[in-house]
């Protein structure tokens, strides 16, 4: 049997998954908006630099690439959210697995809107 | 017998020098440093779902992004401070928290220092630039393609 005891907000179970999920996810943004500023200060190179940048990213696979890294955004936001509540509110450590769980649902209230908006409108054309 | 395992509050509130953590120098900041963390977490939560919604969501979304849609929303001073606002707090929240991940994960004294000696040096470029970005940003250079700027350059 191991020797943890129980109920530690980090070891094993939701709390740890949760933290380790909030971790890659945070490193993940970090590097994408070193890129995305590098890419968006284009517009002070040319109008023509900027567009044939984003031209390239105007493709199926850079879609789901989006995707990837809003459904990371959203889970990180909502889990921040969540880690402020452990802090702060009293009741928080007492709930912070079905806060989990909550955290879980608004991800999905959120995605499932904005991928059949984004998907539609990346693979239907456009231009 | 019972083992209590309530924390009791320190008898004192001298602490002898030589149990202290740490030396003179770095005072409060890691108290700052988490505390910063929640509060600019709180504003990002609606400065990147509104970028979000706006680039992505609205209108043609992903598709009507081009140079002419960035001078459009760069012409309004309420888009310069939400991207400035987001600018800033992304990267000091960012780089706080993959400072944290160096702390961590980095045992040897000579590799954590260079990866942290990188990471703020990408992030003072970053930030830097991002700035210039928005405050030197002409919507209508000369000489361009009238096609490819924004409609208010031909008035
Ligand atoms: C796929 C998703 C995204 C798209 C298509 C996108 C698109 C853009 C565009 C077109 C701009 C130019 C100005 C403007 O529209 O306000 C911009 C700027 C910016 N975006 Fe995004 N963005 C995305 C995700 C993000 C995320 C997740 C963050 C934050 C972590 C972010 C942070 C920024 C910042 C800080 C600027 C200002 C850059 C500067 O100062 O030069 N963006 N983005
Ligand atoms: C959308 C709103 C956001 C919220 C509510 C939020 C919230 C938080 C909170 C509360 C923490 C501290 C966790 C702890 O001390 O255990 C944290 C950590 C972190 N955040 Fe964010 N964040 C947001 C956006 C971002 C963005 C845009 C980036 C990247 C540029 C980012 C990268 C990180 C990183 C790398 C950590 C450190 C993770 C760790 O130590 O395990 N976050 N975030």
């Amino acid at each position: 049997m191991s020797k943890t005891p129980a109920g530690t907000l980090y070891r094993g179970r939701e709390g740890m998954w949760s933290w380790v999920g909030h971790r890659v996810t945070g490193v993940a943004i970090f590097f994408f908006l070193l890129v995305h500023v590098l890419d968006t200060a284009l517009v002070r190179v040319s109008p023509d630099a900027y567009n044939a940048v984003i031209a390239t990213y105007k493709n199926p696979f850079m879609a789901l690439l989006e995707a990837g890294l809003v459904a990371a955004i959203v889970f990180h936001a909502f889990n921040g959210l969540r880690v402020i509540l452990i802090d702060f509110w009293k009741k928080g450590p007492k709930n912070q697995a079905k806060m989990l769980w909550g955290v879980v649902g608004l991800w999905v209230v959120v995605m499932v809107p904005f991928l059949i908006r984004h998907l539609t409108l990346a693979f239907t054309g456009g231009h | 017998m019972a083992v209590s395992t309530e924390i009791q509050a320190p008898r004192s509130g001298r602490i002898a020098p030589e149990y202290k953590r740490h030396g003179r120098s770095k005072g409060n900041f890691e108290m700052f440093a988490w505390l910063f963390m929640r509060l600019s977490g709180v504003v990002l939560v609606v400065l990147i779902f509104g970028h979000l919604f706006v680039n992505l969501m609205v209108g043609e979304g992903v598709h009507a992004i081009d140079f002419g849609f960035v001078g459009g929303k760069w012409a309004d001073p309420f888009w310069q401070v939400w991207d400035l606002a987001m600018l800033w707090l992304a990267m000091l929240h960012g780089t706080n928290g993959v400072r944290t991940i160096i702390n961590d994960y980095a045992e040897k004294d000579g590799t954590r220092m260079t990866l942290k000696t990188v990471l703020y040096l990408a992030s003072a470029v970053v930030i830097v630039l991002g700035t210039l970005v928005i405050f030197t940003f002409d919507p209508c250079p000369a000489g361009a393609a009238a096609d490819l700027l924004p409609s208010f350059c031909r008035a």
